[in-house]
Order: C-alpha cells, then structure tokens, then sequence
C-alpha cells in the first residue's frame, strides 16, 4: 500500500459492482489519509482473519466462516445490531447510517482498477484443500 | 445522485443559518460553470463590490462528478477582488467526491460570520464553528489542526485559506486538501472578507445505482481509455513539468520577468531533473486513477549540527514556471521552496511568482529601492524570493500592499507597465506567441486553460485570424461543457461529445445527453453575459509592451496580427453576447 495515490478507484469499484451503489463508503476497502494526507494513504480492509473476530461475534449468522479465511455473507440473516464492525480489530467492516455492514467478500473485482498495483489476488489454500481466492495488499 | 433541478445548499454566515434549496434548470446549463453562473445571477450582486457581505461565494459540481474517472473538479465562482467582476476557478482534491457525496450540487456561501469560523458540510451535518485560534495561522497548520477536529478521514475534503486571503489579497487562493487550490482571481481573499478560515466537507453519503449493466461497462472502456500509456506517460510520469523543456526548445518558457523566451542552464528545473532528484510520490484527486499530482520535498536546516526538517510540497509546470525560469531559479529544490512559501502564505504562486519577477525588474532598473522591497531583489536569488512571499501575503509595507493588488496596480502607481507581464492578470507560463496572449488576455478566466492558444500557436503558422479565433471560441465552447460535467480538463481528449452523451443517458440524464452542443452554447453565452454585467469590456484589455518584444521559434512577435487578433476577439466575444 505505500504505493497507493489515493485516487479511491478501488472502493468505487467495490461499491459500483459488488454493492450497486455510488459510494467510497459500502465498499470492502476503503482509503484513508494516513496522518494528514502528507505521509500518505491506508487502506482499510479485511485481513482474511481464521478464525474471524467478526463471525464469532455475529449473533446470528450472517456472517460465517469463510474457508481460507474471512467471511461469508448472507444478508437476510442480518439483524444490523453492529457487532461485527465492533468485533473487527482493524475497522474492515463498515456500517452504513441505516446500520448495514458492508465487507470486503474478497472476490477480486477491484484489483483491476487500481493504477498503481497495490491489491493483488492470492491463491490460499484452506485446510481442507478446497482452494480459495484473497485479495490483498501489496 | 441524478435529478432534474439542482439541490443547493444556501448558508448565511451572518445568520448561522443554512436551507436546502431546489434550483431549476439542469437541463439548460447542466451543472459545474453553468450551475455556477446561473447561481452567480441569483445570489450575487453584480453592482456592489466583491467584498459586501451581500456577495456570495459559489462552489458546485455536476451531472458526471463520481460517476466516471476525472470527473473530479469544482467550480468556484465570486465576483473577484481581482477586477471586480465576475470569476470562475477550479480545483480538485478530494472537493467534488465529498460534494457528491454530502448530496449537493452547489453551495453558495452569502454573509459574514462575526468571528473567523470554519463551516462543516455533510449529507447529515450542517454546522458553523468559531475557530478564531486559527487566524493568522498559515495553511499548513491549519490543514493539521482542522484534521484532528473533524471526523472522516480520507472522505472529506478541507478548503482553507492563509494570511493572503486574510489580508484580503486578489493573488490569495483557496488551498484544498493541502496539494490543490482554487488558484486565480481571489477566491481566498473572498473568504476572508467573510471571516470564513476553512469549509470542511464530509462526503458521507451513498447512492443506490439503477440495475443496469451498461452503466459498469461503460465505466470500464472509460477508465481504459484513460489509463493508457500515453494518458500515464503524459499526465503521470513526468507531469506538467515535462512541458518545461520542451517550452524552452520553443523558445516559448518566459524566463526572467519575459526578458527571455529560454535559459540554456534550464536543465536544473525540468521535468527530469524534479523526477530524478525531488520526486517523492504521486498522489490523485479522488477519483481520478491518473494521478498527475507530483510531489517533492524540501529540507530545511533549522538548527546547526545536521537538525533537518521537511516538508512536502507539490509542484507542476505553472509553478515552476512562475517561481523557477521567470524569477531565474534553476535549482529545482530551490524552487521547491518557494513554492512553500507561497503555499503557507495561501498565495497564487503563479500571480506571486509574476508579481516578484516584475518587481525584480523594477528593482533592477532601479524605479524602485529597498526602500519598497524591504531586501534586495535579483534573479536567482531564492532566499529573497521567500521571504518577499511572506511580505506580499502580509502586506508589509504600502509597496508590497500595492503589489499584492495585482501587478499592473504597482506598475502603474511606480511606472513599468511596459514590462508588467499581465495578460488580464498576472501571465501563465506560455510564451508561445500571438494566439496564446489574445486567449489569456482576454478569455473569461484569463488563464491558459480557456482555450488551448498555446498549443494552436506551436502548431499553426499561418497567421489566418478568422480560424485562429474560430478556433478559440469552439474550444472554450467544449470547454465550458467539460467544465460543467465537472471534468478535469486533461480528460478533455478523451470525453469527446460522443463519450459524453454515451455517460450521460447510461445514468439518466437523457435530455442533456441529446442537446449538449445546443447546452454548450447556452453556457458559453451565459458566462459571458455574467462577466459582462459585472463590467468586463474586452475592448479595454491592453497588451504590455514587453509581450511584443520577445522572439519565441517562430521569430519576434507579429504586433499587426497581435493586434488584429484582439480586437476580433473581442468583437466576437461581445456578438456572441449580443445574438
Ligand atoms: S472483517 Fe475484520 S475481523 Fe472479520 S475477517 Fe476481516 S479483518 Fe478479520
Ligand atoms: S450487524 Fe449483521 S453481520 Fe454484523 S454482527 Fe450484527 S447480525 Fe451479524
Ligand atoms: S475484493 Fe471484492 S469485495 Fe473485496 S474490496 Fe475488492 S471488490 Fe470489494
Ligand atoms: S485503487 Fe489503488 S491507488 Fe487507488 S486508492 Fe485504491 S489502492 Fe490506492
């Protein structure tokens, strides 16, 4: 990430096609100015975490272990109670004002718009064999 | 978000009092430079001076802003402490996302708050803080204090101003996000007349986008065809200051006040040398996946014994122009840190950097001493250079005052107008002939953006003034409909009409899609009426001497072309009012 801009294509990208939405907000990844926009850019995003802060933490299911690390998600389970974004320990996740968490779903969609090659997709292969894709940081 | 009217914000400073408004008429002037000039005649007074409290200042963004890549500027519009009349600016920054997505198209800011205040923007947020600690401070500190006060981030954008726009200066900018401002005319001034230190906007809210795949498609060929090699090579890799050299090999870089059109010791100042020897990174406008920001940095000596400080300063071709060949610095870290200066002080560099060349000359011709200058003024000498931006911001003594009014205001009242380099104001870094000082002389902005004059000058030589003007106004004609889209101008190749009409029908806007050449004229009339209503007559606007003394690669400077270009410009300019 120290070669990010700060151009945001990533996080609309996130929103535009996993989400439906014009946002720099409900994405899996979002950018922020590290220390005044002087030193440069973070990024905010999921780690792949197994096992994830955030599933344990989810009361109801929504979120669920993903092989490999991270989460699964399924929506209609969600009751927008907010303690996944609590349980998080890097602030991935994000609540919109309504409440809804959005996460990155690591399906790699944005890696193609970033023009400075700081996300890139990794082959992980999950305990049981069964193989997975992440998106990470470079 | 996509609608029929405009959704402004109105804030009275003076009232701590701000109201959602639904403006009419997106479908006659679009947005961005047409929204601006339509709220300009609703919210402004085109009599009363730039400073009553009755004025405004405009900011506003439009249909295409988020959607698509570089569409990613705002427009600022005020009636100008420059000239008293009407004046548009643009700058990028974080400024157009956050508009987005605070959910505003335009802002208009009337009023006077009665302590110096900082107003906080966001779709759920509307808030004046008295921030009184933060006068005199310069922009840099105060981009740092406003960070830790406001929340978001990386979401929000922080416009600010230094002692210039305290002082009232017409050369103060508006700094936005620390490496971007609203450069020219004076829009930092107009804020501090209204003791406004900073607007911090919070782009916090999210859209629902209407199912329809053309829209990621078209998102998807838009951003290839802006991240191609020659848009990076150009944009990205070297940057604005690649045209340094090259403008020298023209003979066509003003160096020295203008007493030059190239420096054969140019090399300390390029594009290759900064990306070789200064160059720390690049950063982007937020949504923009060029980056065409370059930034460097300066290290100061601040005690003996190898104490280092630095500072991170951004740099492109009009500041370095303005601060490096005009003021006869060749040294790029030299450079650097006069820019710095004049970034801290919230000046212009470009007006400033013009400003002490003219005054350098002066200095050395000896109309003026010590006396005005307060040290000593010569070309090359960077540390003087540093310490006059402080004195120009502060307006230090009646000299500096004066200058700081505008170049041709000191060259008047001490006699040098012949060698004030001022095209309508202070000039950009262009000396590539004829075409290019009739468009910034007397284009509605006055900068080298307005057209592309410069770029008709290298590559025509054939002195036609009817297709040299035909081709002023066409390209102010795309232009201005660019710049209401809001569209950063280096995408201007590639967002042709077509282009256009394709990204605005995929989100909704139809009826702009289908009439954008009939829209585009109704700006371009509509800017000119506004300006005109506030006083502006071409006819008025003189050529200094110096202009017609240079000799740039086509040879010396046509003074009978020169002058037949002017005066049709004009007389085109004011038909184009009259039809
Ligand atoms: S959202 Fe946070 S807690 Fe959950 S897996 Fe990702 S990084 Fe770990
Ligand atoms: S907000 Fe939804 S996903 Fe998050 S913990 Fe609560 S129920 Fe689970
Ligand atoms: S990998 Fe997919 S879900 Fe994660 S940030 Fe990128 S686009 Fe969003
Ligand atoms: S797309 Fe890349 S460069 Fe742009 S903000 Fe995201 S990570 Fe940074």
């Amino acid at each position: 990430m120290e070669r990010c801009i700060g151009c945001h294509s990533c996080s609309l990208a996130c929103a535009r096609l996993v989400h439906r939405k014009l946002s720099w907000d409900t994405a899996g990844i979002r950018i922020a100015s590290s220390g005044g926009l002087s030193t440069g850019f973070e990024a905010k995003n999921c780690l792949a975490c197994n096992p994830a802060p955030c599933v344990l933490a989810c009361p109801t299911g929504a979120y669920s272990q993903r092989k490999g690390g991270g989460v699964i998600v399924r929506k209609s389970l969600c009751i927008l109670c907010g303690e996944c974004a609590k349980a998080c320990p890097v602030d991935a996740i994000y609540l919109d004002p309504s409440g809804e968490p959005f996460v990155c779903i690591h399906c790699g969609r944005c890696v193609n718009f970033c023009p400075h090659n700081c996300l890139e997709m990794k082959e992980i292969v999950a305990s049981d064999n069964n193989e997975n894709l992440t998106e990470n940081q470079k | 978000m996509i609608r029929n009217y405009f959704k402004v914000l109105l804030y009275d400073l003076t009232l701590r009092k701000g109201t959602f408004i639904k403006v009419d008429g997106r479908e006659e002037v679009a947005g961005g430079s047409g929204l601006a000039a339509l709220l300009f005649n609703k919210y402004c007074n085109i009599k009363d001076n730039w400073d009553s409290p009755e004025q405004s200042i405009i900011f506003t963004i439009g249909p295409l802003t988020g959607y698509f890549p570089l569409m990613s500027k705002t427009v600022c519009a005020f009636k100008s402490p420059y000239h008293n009349q009407y004046a548009e600016s643009h700058g990028g920054g974080r400024s157009a996302l956050c508009m987005r997505f605070a959910d505003i198209d335009g802002i208009v800011i009337t009023g006077k708050a009665n302590r110096p205040s900082c107003l906080f923007i966001g779709s759920r947020n509307l808030e004046l803080r008295e921030v009184h600690y933060l006068w005199g401070m310069d922009v840099q500190v105060t981009g740092k204090i406003l960070r830790n006060m406001f929340r978001g981030s990386g979401h929000r954008s922080i416009l600010r101003i230094g002692p210039a726009g305290e002082n009232l200066s017409p050369m103060a900018c508006i700094n936005v996000d620390t490496y971007r401002h609203f450069g020219r005319l004076g829009s930092g001034a107009v804020m501090g007349s209204k003791n406004l230190k900073a607007i911090v906007i919070q782009g916090d809210g999210n859209f629902s986008l209407v199912e329809n795949k053309d829209y990621p498609k078209l998102f998807h060929d838009v951003f290839k065809q802006l991240t191609t090699t020659e848009m990076m090579s150009k944009y990205h890799n070297l940057g604005t200051t690649e045209n340094v050299a090259v403008l020298n090999e023209f003979k066509s870089l003003p160096c020295k006040n203008l007493q030059n059109t190239s420096d054969s010791e140019i090399k300390g100042i390029t594009g290759e040398t900064f990306a070789n020897d200064a160059l720390l990174r690049n950063a982007a406008c937020a949504g923009c996946p060029v980056g065409c920001i370059h930034i460097g940095f300066v290290r100061e000596k601040f005690m003996e014994e190898n104490q280092y400080l630095y500072r991170q300063v951004s740099y492109d071709h009009e500041p370095v122009f303005a601060s490096g060949s005009m003021l006869g610095v060749k040294n790029c870290f030299s450079v650097l840190s006069i820019i710095d200066a004049a970034e801290k002080m919230g000046l212009d560099i470009m007006s400033s950097g013009v400003a002490l060349a003219w005054a350098t000359e002066a200095f050395e011709k000896g109309i003026i001493t010590v006396k005005e200058t307060i040290i000593p003024l010569s070309f090359g000498n960077a540390q003087s250079y540093k310490e006059a931006m402080f004195y120009l911001a502060t307006g230090a003594n009646d000299f500096y005052k004066t200058l700081s009014q505008g170049t041709m205001n000191a060259a008047l009242k001490y006699k040098g107008e012949d060698f004030a380099c001022v095209l309508g104001q202070e000039m950009a870094g262009y000396a590539t002939g004829e075409v290019f000082f009739t468009s910034q002389a007397l284009g509605l902005r006055h900068s080298h953006l307005d057209s592309a004059g410069y770029s008709y000058d290298l590559k025509h030589n054939d002195k036609n003034i009817e297709k040299a003007i035909e081709f002023l106004l066409n390209d102010e004609k795309a232009r201005v409909f660019l710049t209401s889209m809001v569209s950063c101008l280096f995408a201007r190749n590639v967002y042709t009409n077509e282009l256009l009409k394709d990204c605005l029908s995929v989100i909704g806007y139809k009826n702009i899609a289908d009439n954008i050449e009939k829209i585009s004229v109704e700006i371009q009339k509509l800017r000119w009426k506004t300006r005109i209503s506030t006083g502006y007559d071409p006819e008025n606007i003189k050529i200094p001497k110096r202009f017609f003394e240079i000799i740039t690669s086509k040879g010396p400077i046509d003074a009978v072309f020169l002058n037949s270009l002017t005066q049709e410009y004009s007389r085109r300019i004011m038909s184009l009012v009259q039809e």
